[in-house]
């Protein structure tokens, strides 16, 4: 019954971009965190999706049955410096290093994650909603 | 009268509706994937296959004695990538507004052969209680 398959898929989706949403809320929560020296600081994370390959027969026929998150890579981007001697956490020059979150980058992300996250919802609805039918017919 | 002729094409249209709506919820979950290509059925190849006798492809189990079940399922097969309507930067070719609607009709084409189906169940229920059930 390949309508049952779907729930798989649509959850699939759903736990996907919820680890995309858990990342952006650690990065968020982060944004202001200070580190010591440049490998200590906050590294701004973002999952890496891809699709499950299942269905294994000819070629042309392998299709994917859902998504996985792949892994979660780091962010790359220049680490800031600020001067702070006061800070408790500076090095012995007087300076912290702060993430190198973009929060705009991330609210974007958030949305983009959510609006996914919905449509996996609506999918799922649907199909629950096309099983019942399917339960009701001949009555 | 055996089932299969009294339902007509409308199980085998089921079946593809339903293989259908499988691959479209693939795509929108695939919706973030990086180089994950859309696919669809092409519901009139599939239903040509399907309502044509002898099989194309060769590959459904033989049927000798009259009431047995094919093994093959008509919507196997028969997929295709879709056109991209823009490009995109990480590969991926799906468009979740496209995906939603062609899902969104699919829906009411298996409830239209659905209720085709409810239809023929309730002329062959008159038919045996005539009318008096």
């Amino acid at each position: 019954m390949s309508l049952f398959t779907i729930f798989n898929v649509a959850g699939s989706g759903m736990a996907a971009q919820s680890v995309r949403l858990n990342t952006v809320a650690s990065n968020l929560a982060n944004a202001d965190s200070v580190a010591s020296s440049p490998e200590a600081a906050y590294r701004s994370r973002e999952p890496l999706f891809a699709a499950v390959q299942q269905r294994v027969g000819l070629a042309d026929q392998a299709q994917a049955e859902g998504v996985r998150v792949a892994g979660v890579t780091e962010s790359q981007a220049a680490i800031p410096s600020r001067y702070e001697p006061g800070n408790p956490l500076a090095n012995a020059d007087g300076y912290v290093y702060s993430s190198n979150v973009n929060p705009v980058d991330e609210l974007v992300n958030m949305i983009s994650a959510s609006r996914s996250y919905q449509n996996n919802v609506e999918v799922m609805n649907s199909t629950r909603q096309l099983l019942q039918k399917t339960l009701d017919l001949g009555k | 009268m055996t089932p299969d002729n009294l339902f007509g094409i409308h199980t085998k249209a089921l079946d593809v509706w339903q293989r259908r709506s499988e691959v479209l919820a693939n795509n929108l979950a695939n919706a973030d994937t990086p180089d994950y290509k859309a696919r669809d059925v092409d519901f009139s190849k599939v239903l040509a296959a399907a309502s044509g006798a002898a099989d194309a492809d060769g590959v459904s189990l033989a049927t000798p004695t009259p009431g047995q079940i094919g093994g093959a399922s008509a919507a196997q097969g028969a997929l295709e990538y879709r056109v991209p309507n823009q490009p995109t930067m990480d590969g991926n070719t799906v468009d979740e507004q496209v995906e939603q609607a062609a899902f969104a009709a699919n829906g009411v084409h298996y409830q239209a052969s659905l209720s085709f189906i409810t239809a023929q169940i309730r002329m062959l229920r008159t038919a045996i209680t005539g009318g008096q059930g």
